[in-house]
């Protein structure tokens, strides 16, 4: 995990030094995402920001969860996802000629590109799990349709993204079962957070002009035609899980302007001030 | 391995290559070597250049840098060439790579050798023999262990509790 004192950083570390020096003014965080960049860029930051913001979300469980299995799971988790952040922010480094520590911890909220399902707080482990299952429902979906992408990069990345989030599908999945299915207490917490969460859900179906020009060019699936087999499985874990699929509400980000526009609930830059407060403290800093 | 390189300099400076990384014992599994796990993927020396290329087991495995450093430093001690690390994603690691032998050095060493890898639709849980005992009457405590590739088992015969390194 990106956190201060990590011992295991050098993996992230270890490219300031091996990369190359960009281009432009060190200081200044908004020429990362600013001026001409091609739509694949900004598709790579919305991918790989899912992916780290999730991770930190998940980090920030270490040592707190609610059984010792759980923690090493949500940990585990987050470290996938975290390998997966490094692979579609390397990508994204190459064609915007930065670095991906760069782009991890030199821009501010406005310029990430996550959905606002993975910023949300953690909660309790309900509203963890609610956020969780929505959201690999929705990876393992993308990702099979990206293992087919015209762009071999993103098949490769994909591919190998896929196996793992499929067993992360499996176990969140299998939690809101427990959860939903399980004491009266759980049961409605479980109700309740799937409740506050569903709001969220809807952006990650909208489709705005960069991601068109993707899928035109068959480089990214439309997720707009993922909408249906989603509700489908949701619909599904739900039944067994005794738990009603909340009516259809308004949804947050809706008008295309959302997490994947840069505009983001008031989380994210919290989250952001702890994740990237030790490199930009020490901003020369080389391991 | 049989040198039919009749003196060939790349070819014999491949073949050391290839030795010195079946020296390399994975930074978690240190009974088996990266070439046993498929990870070292391929070599190809001239006297230019040394390229090695590796292949990640899971995405977010920290010892892929380890691995890589460990590669660097064996190499510095048997050719001077100039060395190139690259770290190939496509086709995915499996562990259905992991060589036989290895899968035995395993269980000896008290890891549970992965099963065979299964479409995801026919994801039947497979019976994992304890490595402690060899009794199959054993069961899952966790999907998650110490490290990204490894589950948590008990046999329920001897009581032991081992790990299982995970189909995957």
């Amino acid at each position: 995990m990106p956190k201060a004192g990590d011992t295991h950083s050098s993996t992230t570390g270890a490219s300031l030094v091996e990369g190359e020096e960009p281009a432009h003014d060190k200081g200044d965080p908004k020429s990362l995402t600013r001026g001409p960049k091609p739509p694949l860029f900004d598709y790579l930051l919305r991918l790989g920001d899912n992916d780290l913001v999730l991770a930190q979300r998940l980090g920030e469980w270490v040592g707190k969860g609610p059984a010792l299995e759980e923690d090493i799971a949500s940990t585990n988790i987050g470290l996938d996802l975290l390998g997966q952040a490094r692979l579609w922010l390397g990508y994204a480094a190459e064609i915007g000629n930065t670095t991906e520590d760069r782009l991890a911890y030199f821009r501010d909220s406005g310029e990430f590109r996550n959905l606002l399902i993975v910023e949300q707080p953690n909660g309790h482990y309900g509203d963890t799990i609610a956020r969780q299952y929505f959201f690999d429902q929705w990876h393992a979906l993308v990702l099979a349709e990206l293992a087919t992408s015209r762009d071999a990069r993103v098949v490769a990345i994909a591919a190998k993204a896929l196996t793992e989030v499929c067993y992360h599908l499996e176990r969140s999945s299998g939690w809101v079962v427990r959860l939903g299915d399980g004491t009266d207490l759980s049961h409605t917490r479980m109700q309740a957070a799937v409740d506050a969460m569903w709001p969220y859900t809807g952006e990650m179906f909208a489709v705005d002009d960069i991601e068109r020009t993707l899928i035109d060019a068959r480089a990214a699936p439309d997720v707009q035609a993922l909408h249906m087999p989603w509700i489908a499985a949701v619909r599904s874990v739900f039944s067994e899980a005794a738990l009603a699929v909340p009516s259809d509400a308004w949804m947050h980000g809706a008008g295309n302007r959302g997490g994947k526009q840069g505009v983001h609930t008031e989380h994210l830059s919290h989250m952001l001030a702890e994740m990237q407060v030790l490199p930009r403290s020490h901003p020369d800093a080389r391991w | 391995m049989t040198d039919n390189s009749h003196g060939d300099p790349d070819v014999m400076g491949t073949i050391a290559v290839w030795r010195a990384l079946g020296d390399i014992a994975d930074p978690e599994l240190p009974a088996v070597s990266i070439v046993e796990l498929g990870i070292a993927r391929g070599v190809a020396c001239t006297s230019n250049e040394c390229v090695v290329t590796l292949t990640p087991t899971y995405t977010g495995c920290p010892a892929i840098r380890a691995i890589e450093a460990d590669v660097r430093s064996a190499l510095a001690k048997i050719t001077n060439a100039p060395l190139r690390v690259v770290t190939l994603l496509t086709p995915p690691w499996s562990s259905d790579w992991i060589a036989p032998e290895a899968r035995e050095e395993l269980a000896r060493y008290g890891v549970a050798p992965p099963a065979r890898v299964v479409q995801w639709s026919d994801r039947s849980q497979p019976v994992i023999d304890c490595p402690n005992c060899g009794s199959s009457n054993t069961e899952e405590l966790s999907r998650f262990g110490s490290t990204a590739c490894k589950a948590q088992y008990r046999c329920r015969d001897c009581r032991e509790p081992f790990e299982y390194v995970k189909a995957h």
